[in-house]
């Protein structure tokens, strides 16, 4: 077992502070390039459901004093950057008052069992199929069938999304149409509530595999043609070893590791991707709270949204790039690149 | 090569070799290109053949299939309106005419931003070392984590309407870095290579070196990059008008899908105001998959004895 050398593990981590603070700071600066203003935005919100709001002129003021808009730059900004590394994104304009945290809360668990579930399906599809593609022993329909497939993969996932909810949901009628789960069960530790949440689950998971696997098709398939050429290859062929226990215990063992690097890499689209499948599903993840704010201009809501997904992201390639020399041995922690 | 005149055959077959032997002669790259240029021949010839005013809301009646089927109002479609209309009576075919090219000039014009970026920061990190590698390797390991079409989100639903050139400027923002890295790993590795030291020890200048006899070895990489840049940039475009955002007074796929969604078009059938785009879109990004394929192919020769 190796330890991570300080060097390294302070570069990641720079990366990884770098990584929030810019995305932090652009997420502060772009509204305030804005000439529209938050807290009249709030205001016209009342205007519209009360129709007509007395002393607009003192409530615009407490707003911005609630807002804090009335600080100088450098104050809000200061303080903008400590709520936000304390998960603080203010109070929901649309959904007055209830915290930012709080809506995050709920949507992310959703958000992120998809994510892990459909990563999970994909990476072994995808290696698996990549690894075949090459195999010298695959059946032939396999050499022609998965290229064929692998033309899909380059569409993003809400294309595929629109067409699978258009052949089982709205055509077939084999799976609910839009949720996370069905109206008439209670959210809870139940079996009707598990059974509820996968059969809605599924159509927004299979758009995302079906679009991803070829991402890591592909690569496997690269790494597969160098590993093939190896002595040790020729060697355990040599040495009588059934054909299959070759190709998973001597090539696919060997190929897949640059393969988790990939995944730092494409990260941060699987999960762009991926809220936008939520919102064609109206799945009650991350996407649907930021469609929504989107619908009703909640800043606050947009703003904790894309900086919770941004965090998520960074977190995820960090973790892969400090894990990645423990799973492969070859490597070691490099300082620089 | 000998000095001995050829026969006209021996010229032919020569020739013919030379063309097979060609990398760039990819069926590949031949297909995807064809694709692309189809679409793009598409909105040219289109707006020639087709009345683009039809784009507009309530030039047609709402909802109408294309010829051949049915809505759910009994209506049959016409060739008035040869792929249907949308929710407000705008024409398909206009439509596409009009929105498809939006799609690919973002896109374009993005990557192409993206990649001038990404050429003059690679070389200058390559060449120079030092802090300033320092900070463009740092900086494009830091933006390449971000997505950009949650900074975008923020940025268009501050700022309000936006219009194709914006957008790409903005979606330029996040496409330098990939580019930028592969020119700087490349340009440190050549620089130690055989043909670099000679032509520095022929007093070559750093901008000869550079354009002359590094750039052109990168060619295929670039273009691999490129087009994978194309690719980010119009699914992003694309994210961000299915969400409501993007330009919202000019026709563009993405938008047409997102009104579709809304007005619930899946579960009342109408597969033509959703399927087209998503269809044109999908033709799209094959191509650019099969380019990028084909690229591989160009700058890999390995990969060329393995039939995909």
């Amino acid at each position: 077992m190796q330890t991570i050398p300080r060097a390294y593990l302070l570069n990641r981590l720079l990366t990884l502070f770098l990584t929030v603070f810019i995305a932090a700071t652009l997420i502060w600066i772009i509204p305030r390039l804005s000439p529209v203003d938050p807290a009249e935005i709030m205001l016209g919100r009342m205007a519209a459901g009360a129709g007509a709001v007395a002393d607009s002129e003192a409530i615009l003021a407490q707003l911005r004093q609630n807002f804090g808009l009335d600080d100088p730059l450098f104050v809000q900004y200061l303080k903008y950057l400590w709520n936000t590394v304390t998960f603080n994104f203010g109070l929901s304009t649309a959904t007055f008052p209830t915290p930012v945290s709080v809506l995050i809360a709920q949507a992310l668990p959703w958000t992120l069992g998809l994510m892990i579930l459909s990563l999970i399906i994909t990476f072994f599809i995808g290696n698996l199929l990549g690894a075949l593609m090459v195999w010298e022993k695959s059946p032939k329909f396999v050499r022609v069938a998965i290229p064929a497939a692998m033309v899909f993969t380059s569409i993003p996932p809400i294309l595929s999304g629109l067409l699978l909810m258009w052949i089982f949901a709205a055509k077939l009628r084999w799976f609910p149409l839009t949720g996370a789960y069905g109206l008439t069960v209670e959210p809870g530790w139940s079996w009707d509530f598990a059974v509820s949440v996968m059969h809605h689950g599924f159509l927004p998971a299979l758009s995302i595999v079906i679009v991803t696997f070829g991402f890591w098709a592909l690569g496997m398939r690269g790494l597969m043609i160098t590993v093939q050429g190896e002595d040790y290859v020729t060697l355990a062929k040599a040495k009588g070893l059934r054909p299959r226990y070759i190709l998973y215990k001597y090539m696919i063992r060997n190929a897949i590791l640059p393969q988790i690097t990939a995944f730092a890499l494409k990260v941060g689209l699987l999960i762009a991707g991926q809220v936008l499948v939520e919102r064609i599903f109206a799945f009650n993840g991350m996407g649907k709270l930021l469609y929504d704010a989107i619908l009703d201009q909640d800043f606050p809501v947009i703003q904790g949204v894309s900086f919770v997904i941004i965090l998520m992201t960074a977190l995820s390639v960090f973790i892969v790039d400090l894990i990645y020399p423990f799973i492969d041995p070859r490597i070691r922690h490099e300082v620089a690149s | 090569m000998s000095d001995m005149p050829l026969t006209r055959a021996e010229r032919k077959r020569q020739r013919r070799i030379r063309r097979f032997d060609n990398p760039w002669l990819n069926p590949k790259l031949f297909w995807g290109a064809g694709l692309l240029l189809t679409i793009i021949a598409v909105g040219i010839l289109g707006r020639l053949f087709w009345d683009p005013e039809l784009v507009f809301v309530g030039s047609g009646i709402p909802k109408m299939p294309p010829p051949g089927f049915e809505n759910l109002r009994g209506q049959s479609g016409t060739f008035a309106n040869p792929l249907g209309t949308e929710g407000s009576g705008r024409d398909m075919l206009a439509l596409i005419i009009i929105g498809a090219p939006n799609s690919l000039y973002v896109g374009l014009m993005a990557s192409l931003i993206g990649m001038s970026v990404g050429i003059f920061l690679g070389f200058t990190s390559g060449f120079m070392g030092g802090r300033t590698d320092d900070v463009i390797r740092v900086l494009s390991d830091v933006m390449i984590t971000i997505p950009p079409l949650l900074i975008l989100v923020v940025f268009q639903s501050a700022f309000g309407d936006v219009t194709l050139t914006m957008m790409a400027l903005l979606i330029a923002g996040f496409v330098w870095q990939s580019p930028t890295r592969l020119i700087r790993a490349q340009v440190l590795s050549m620089k130690q290579s055989g043909y670099v030291q000679m032509a520095r020890l022929s007093g070559a200048s750093t901008w000869h070196i550079m354009f002359k006899e590094m750039l052109p070895n990168l060619v295929p990489y670039l273009f691999g990059s490129f087009i994978a840049n194309v690719t980010t940039s119009i699914v992003t475009a694309v994210g961000l008008e299915v969400l409501g955002l993007g330009p919202q007074r000019i026709p563009t796929l993405g938008r047409t899908i997102y009104e579709a969604i809304n007005a619930g078009a899946l579960i009342q059938n109408l597969w033509w105001w959703w399927g087209i785009p998503t269809l044109l879109l999908a033709v799209m990004f094959i191509g650019l998959l099969l380019i990028n394929l084909g690229l591989d192919e160009v700058s890999n020769p390995r990969l060329r004895k393995l039939k995909l």
